[in-house]
């Protein structure tokens, strides 16, 4: 102890204290604000262009599934689509031949009753021919049965019996 | 408990040191009572006697080297001197080589002044020049304040002006490149990173760091750099010196002191959480923790470096003495490799005073919410 007492130098002391606080003074103002300060702002800045290119991938990223949801939407609506387009046409074939047919029903009843008139009337007419041929050879035949006298009578008595009869 | 531990290193790291240097003083007087003498025989000496004469020599050059001098010695007879400047009853200012005319005695204003060999520093005189000792060696006679730029200042101002010039010019390179350092001062800019965000937050914190960075950067750039230049050829032992690790202790200390929160205070003089007998054996303790803290960071300092000049310049002393074609070599690898660990060393301790610092600042500053 007494050997650093020895040793101690009132001077120096004074001028280190002196050269020493002025030093820290000076550097505080001329070098460790301005140091401390622009190391701090590139900090901060490197935070942020960090946290800005973190933004940027996120929202790259949203959009890029957005742009797969709006794909896939679309996909889908063309999918329905077709099947509507697909169930239409098969709705409207079925239609088509659901009313060709009825048609064609129609058309063969309407051929049938034509034919069943056609049929009716040709039946009638045959008839009536019929009727008229049968007349004029019953005439005939009449003309030539009773063309004598006996016959006559003979006939006449068995229309009465046959009257008599009814 | 930290704080315990620090205490107890403190003092042992005193008993330590100050018996050391007892002893070390002890032969220093022998030896510059013996000094004068060796030189007047160096050239009648014999070879064993011429031996003797190199080792007492080395010894004599370490010493020197290690003290504070008003010449800028460099290589031999190149140097150059220093003005002198006394207080005492009056300004007295002159040139340190008026020491060197006549008998080493400085004539002025009617007052007589002398360099002691002992420990560098100038006493007043008689006209004779001599200078009284004590039982213990120590010089009794008066002293002049001395404000004189010594080789330590002149150095301390160098240094002083090689970091303003290095720090202004790295902070003027920020505004010129965009936030972005150039030239030499690019070097420094991950240390000050280092204490900033490895010494300064975690020891002090995020909110009160700010306020304290000026301090503990400087204080580091300085210890580290005034290091570095004593392991130069140069070898101008600066922060081997008392009185500058005293000042480097003290301004710690009173920045502690003067930013210290009412909870520092409070742990001192009431310390919570312990039943109250304790309280008062405490409060002794830690009140003179809070002295043996910057006291031991002085010693630390001083010590160390003080060391390692001693260490490496008795290695280089070594390759003289041996004059072997196995010792010279093998102490000049030796001292090789203690420059390189005093590289290290250097840098170590200048780290260790401003870590302490800031974990001093950081229990002066600290807010407890749970008391």
């Amino acid at each position: 102890m007494d050997a650093l007492l020895n040793e101690f130098s009132v001077g120096l002391f004074i001028w280190q204290t002196l050269l020493f606080v002025g030093l820290i003074f000076l550097l505080k103002i001329f070098a460790w604000k301005p140091i401390l300060n622009a190391v701090e702002e590139r900090e901060e800045g490197i935070r942020k262009s960090l946290e800005g290119a973190e933004r940027a991938k996120q929202e790259m990223q949203n959009l890029k599934s957005d742009n797969e949801k709006i794909l896939k939407e679309a996909r889908a609506e063309r999918d329905t689509l077709l099947k509507e387009a697909r169930e239409m046409k098969e709705s409207i074939v079925s239609q088509a031949k659901e009313e060709a047919q009825l048609q064609a029903n129609k058309l063969m009843e309407q051929a049938k009753t034509a034919i069943q008139n056609e049929k009716a009337k040709a039946i009638t007419d045959m008839k009536n021919q019929m009727g008229e041929l049968s007349v004029s050879i019953a005439e005939k035949v009449v003309k030539n049965e009773l063309s004598n006298k006996d016959k006559q009578l003979q006939l006449i008595e068995q229309l009465l019996n046959e009257v008599t009869l009814n | 408990m930290l704080n315990k531990i620090y205490i107890f290193i403190a003092v042992i790291a005193l008993f330590s040191v100050s018996n050391t240097f007892a002893q070390e003083h002890n032969e220093h007087v022998v030896k510059t009572i013996s000094h004068d003498e060796n030189k007047k025989h160096i050239d009648e000496s014999t070879h064993h006697g011429e031996k003797l004469n190199l080792k007492d020599q080395i010894k004599a050059d370490i010493k020197h080297h290690l003290q504070d001098s008003h010449d800028f010695h460099i290589w031999k007879n190149i140097g150059f001197p220093l003005p002198v400047i006394l207080w005492d009853e009056g300004l007295h200012v002159f040139l340190s080589s008026k020491f060197h005319e006549g008998n080493g005695v400085v004539e002025s204003n009617g007052k007589y002044y002398a360099i002691s060999h002992g420990n560098g520093h100038i006493y007043k005189t008689d006209a004779s020049g001599e200078i009284e000792h004590n039982e213990k060696g120590y010089e009794t006679n008066d002293k002049p304040l001395d404000l004189s730029i010594t080789k330590t200042v002149f150095m301390i101002m160098i240094t002083a002006l090689l970091m303003f010039l290095l720090f202004t010019s790295l902070a003027k390179s920020y505004t010129k490149n965009g936030g972005i350092a150039k030239g030499f001062g690019r070097l420094m800019e991950p240390i000050i990173l280092y204490i900033r965000d490895d010494i300064a937050i975690p020891n002090i914190g995020q909110k009160e760091y700010k306020k304290y960075m000026p301090y503990l950067l400087t204080v580091f750039f300085f210890v580290w750099f005034v290091n570095l230049f004593g392991l130069t050829p140069l070898g101008i032992n600066i922060t081997g010196n008392i009185a500058i690790t005293f000042t480097l202790a003290i301004i710690t200390y009173l920045i502690t002191t003067f930013t210290a929160k009412k909870d520092y205070w409070k742990h001192i003089f009431w310390m919570p959480g312990v039943p109250t007998p304790m309280k008062f054996v405490l409060a002794p303790i830690e009140l003179l923790g809070t002295l043996i803290k910057p006291f031991s960071l002085m010693i630390r300092l001083y010590a160390n470096m003080k060391a390692g000049h001693v260490v490496l310049m008795s290695i280089i002393g070594l390759m003289f003495v041996f004059k072997s074609w196995i010792g010279s070599p093998l102490s000049f690898g030796l001292a090789f490799a203690l420059s390189l660990l005093e590289l290290l060393v250097a840098a170590l301790q200048a780290y260790i005073f401003t870590m302490l610092s800031a974990l001093y600042f950081g229990a002066a500053s600290e807010e407890h919410e749970h008391h």
